[in-house]
């Protein structure tokens, strides 16, 4: 994938892998299920296989809970939640710094390990996902003592046993965003990671047995849907919070329906990035890439929607399909990759089917030229032109690298097109104009904006959406929200 | 006095979209008071009225959303101004309405007239309360604000018919929001004759809409309606309120569970600022703060 620029900086200077040690992990060819503090097997006997989506390699076998593990998990998080909550609050704290600073020291580790179960290159895991991961324990550990002071009345109180369900696409970092806050604010936890990246919760169940977290306080349960479901409808859950597929939470909102269960979710998303005719185009070029190429697109923030002015269209797209041609894509360990692999042969098969009814509704199709390795799962970073609002490929959520070009004329037909969707997670504005970002930042319905950059995440800033893309806030003090009996 | 006069009755009328039509349904069902006694008869609203009440809100909400938070205090301050002026007639319409003695029901007007002063005031601070900056790790201005989540349906209280209408509905409004409310079932006069008052305390038309009739009947197809984007249960049973809760999750409402201490219709008690707050969004923006002399982005 060279254009001929980049094919003549080839020749002079040879790419040579650069490939980060696997040495720095030793995962184990088999896990338990974390219940009590302790691994243990399914009730059932039951396991799966872990496997790398960029060699389809087995990275290990683990623990399937289903209804009865999370029952017991449910039980354990009971038991440790009174001992727990009754911690003064700068106690939990110092297990919160403990954690966060054990996560800084096994960062690589973890970063590796993400990497080998996720697929997503080394780069992201080891620039943005370990830091972020590590960043959000140490934010929450500080409120765990200041409560009183968050805006939500003196002394507010913990809700009891959360169950979190998070997805594959930062399983780290989506497992840190469930779990600190959770903690800080006195709640015990059972959390399900996703069924094709369960390792790097595994790990941090090992962590919280180094920081010496009280047994019971935290729980992890590999396992499919199924556990999922069991998980959010246990009468005994208290806090219901899931990151993932706007159908499945919609039908966790019905399960919860009636209950005195809080319920936060955080869902998918077709975000608007808005391409003024005044922007620097190289810098936009760059945002548009992190924001539908960064983890291979599969972000439910994703800016996979491009609407650019008419006068700059062809302009940009040269400019953007000649700095795709320039992406590397292939082994994730390579500390030279851009582009990784899609997580499973799943969504491997969702955004194929997904590209193919974009050509077949007759968008225009263009992919990056390179090769695909053998094994593994991959897809080439992909534009579609000439697409309407109407098109399959502007409304469904792809959750791949996969880019929708739409064009604009106005400021209010851009605004308007933005918030044509179901969704109202993220967008982005590209433009040297201030007072129009602030216009525009205004009138979109969406949870997240960022204005000349995309992508950008910390934690005390809030996320979350509009609309169907769900409720509630991450990160911040809104975070804390989530989790107390305000 | 009596003897001499007949009185005039009044025809108590829907509130739509700042307009008083009757039910396009045509029905009407009878009102009485606590002791049973006819007191009017009330428009019995179809699912029609209901679904066309949520257009006037959706018409309604861009404007009202984007008036100034000062703007709406005003406004909302006048309806206060408008009542505390009909008081006599709300005292009468609650007394009839809840078997309240007459001292009894003008402290609940007097409450209630006060709740409106209170969401008044709250308009131009409750953006600073929950909203801020975050002091973010990088370059970047990072700006948290509330807006309103949109056109908010109201299952107002069955039992405290004008101060717990105007406590759930209130709120709603002062957020911004637009709101299509369904009064209490046996006791709507109150809620329709507050249309009068919020018809000349330049509110804007559509941004409150008063319905009566059945409860269920209108509550499932708003619940299940598509362009509304909240619902509060306020003045829903346990059943019902399960029942409008799963309709609600098709588009993903955002709920406001009934609270156990509002089956007693205590609303007296301070109201704090949960309804305030649960129909709001946070919407986060992220500036580059770059350096001076980079285009655009910094980063």
């Amino acid at each position: 994938m060279k254009s001929e620029n980049s094919a003549n900086a080839a020749s002079a200077f040879e790419y040579a892998p650069a490939p980060e040690s696997r040495s720095v992990v030793d995962i184990a060819p088999s896990y338990g299920l974390f219940i009590d503090g302790e691994f243990t097997e399914a009730a059932d006997g039951k396991v799966f296989k872990s496997v790398s989506p960029s060699t389809e390699e087995v990275l290990s076998e683990v623990a399937q809970a289903g209804d009865a593990d999370v029952d017991r998990a449910v039980k354990a998080a009971r038991k440790a939640f009174e001992k727990w909550s009754a911690l003064p609050g700068a106690e939990r704290a110092k297990y919160l710094f403990r954690i966060a600073r054990i996560i800084q020291e096994r960062s690589r580790e973890l970063a590796v390990l993400e990497t080998l179960d996720n697929g997503k290159p080394i780069k992201e895991t080891r620039d943005a996902d370990l830091p972020l991961v590590a960043a959000h324990f140490f934010y929450y550990a500080g409120w765990a003592d200041k409560l009183d002071h968050a805006g939500y009345g003196a002394n507010p109180r913990p809700l009891g046993v959360a169950g979190q369900v998070i997805p594959w696409n930062f399983p780290l970092l989506m497992l840190a965003w469930k779990i600190a806050p959770a903690l800080a604010t006195g709640n015990t936890v059972v959390l399900k990671p996703a069924e094709t990246t369960p390792l790097s919760a595994l790990f941090f169940a090992d962590i919280c047995r180094q920081a010496g977290l009280p047994k019971g306080v935290v729980n992890i349960l590999p396992g499919y849907g199924d556990a999922g479901a069991a998980l959010t409808a246990h009468p005994d859950v208290n806090k219901v919070a899931f990151t993932g597929s706007t159908a499945v939470g919609k039908q966790i909102a019905r399960t919860v329906a009636g209950t005195d269960k809080k319920l936060t979710l955080e869902l998918g998303g077709k975000g608007a990035n808005i391409v003024f005719d005044d922007a620097p185009i190289d810098q936009a070029v760059e945002g548009i890439i992190t924001g539908i190429f960064f983890n291979q697109g599969q972000v439910c923030c994703a800016g996979s929607r491009l609407l650019v002015q008419e006068s700059i269209q062809d302009e940009l797209l040269d400019s953007l399909k000649r700095r795709l041609s320039t992406l590397r894509l292939g082994d994730p360990l390579d500390k030279n990759t851009d582009i990784g692999a899609i997580n499973s042969a799943e969504q491997l098969a969702r955004i194929t089917a997904l590209a193919e009814t974009g050509e077949a509704e007759g968008a225009e199709r263009w992919s990056a030229p390179c090769e695909l390795p053998t094994s593994g799962y991959w897809f080439a970073p992909t534009l579609f032109t000439n697409v309407t609002q109407a098109h399959t490929v502007a409304r469904d959520e792809i959750f791949g690298p996969v880019l929708s070009v739409l064009s604009f004329r106005t400021p209010e037909e851009a605004v308007a097109k933005a918030n044509n969707t179901q969704y109202g997670l993220s967008a982005g504005i590209w433009t040297e104009k201030g007072s129009r970002i602030l216009a525009v930042a205004n009138r979109l319905r969406a949870g997240v904006v960022w204005a000349n950059t995309f992508n950008k995440f910390d934690p005390t800033s809030p996320f979350g959406g509009y609309k169907e893309s769900g409720f509630g806030r991450e990160g911040g003090r809104h975070g804390l929200e989530a989790y107390l009996d305000v | 006095m009596s003897d001499a006069r007949l009185s005039v009755f009044k025809t108590y009328k829907l509130y739509v979209g700042g307009k008083f039509p009757r039910s396009e349904s045509g029905r009407v069902y009878e009102v009485t008071d606590s002791k049973g006694n006819w007191l009017a008869n009330a428009p019995q609203s179809s699912r029609k009225d209901a679904r066309d009440a949520v257009v006037a809100a959706r018409k309604a909400f861009g404007g009202w959303s984007s008036a100034t938070a000062y703007l709406r205090g005003q406004i909302l301050y006048r309806v206060a101004e408008m009542l505390e002026g009909r008081r006599e007639q709300f005292v009468r319409e609650v007394a009839d309405a809840e078997g309240l003695s007459k001292s009894k029901a003008a402290a609940v007007v007097d409450a209630t007239i006060d709740r409106w002063v209170w969401y008044a005031g709250w308009t131009d601070k409750v953006a600073q309360v929950v909203g801020g900056a975050n002091p973010v790790a990088g370059p970047f201005f990072n700006l948290s604000t509330p807006e309103p989540t949109g056109v908010v349906t109201v299952v107002a209280p069955q039992e405290s018919s004008f101060l717990g209408l105007v406590s759930v509905v209130a709120p709603a409004i002062a957020a911004g929001n637009t709101v299509v409310v369904i009064a209490s079932e046996k006791s709507p006069l109150p809620a329709l004759s507050l249309g009068e008052v919020l018809a000349t305390s330049d509110l804007p038309g559509g941004v409150v809409n008063v319905l009566s009739g059945n409860t269920r009947e209108l509550a499932l197809p708003l619940a299940a309606h598509q362009d509304v984007n909240g619902l509060d249960l306020a003045g829903a049973d346990a059943d019902l309120a399960k029942d409008l809760e799963i309709a609600a999750a098709d588009n993903l409402k955002r709920v406001l569970r009934p609270q156990a201490v509002e089956t007693d219709a205590d609303f007296t008690a301070a109201p704090g600022t949960h309804r305030l707050t649960h129909f709001l969004e946070t919407k986060t923006v992220w500036h580059p703060t770059g350096s001076l002399g980079a285009s655009g982005s910094a980063y």
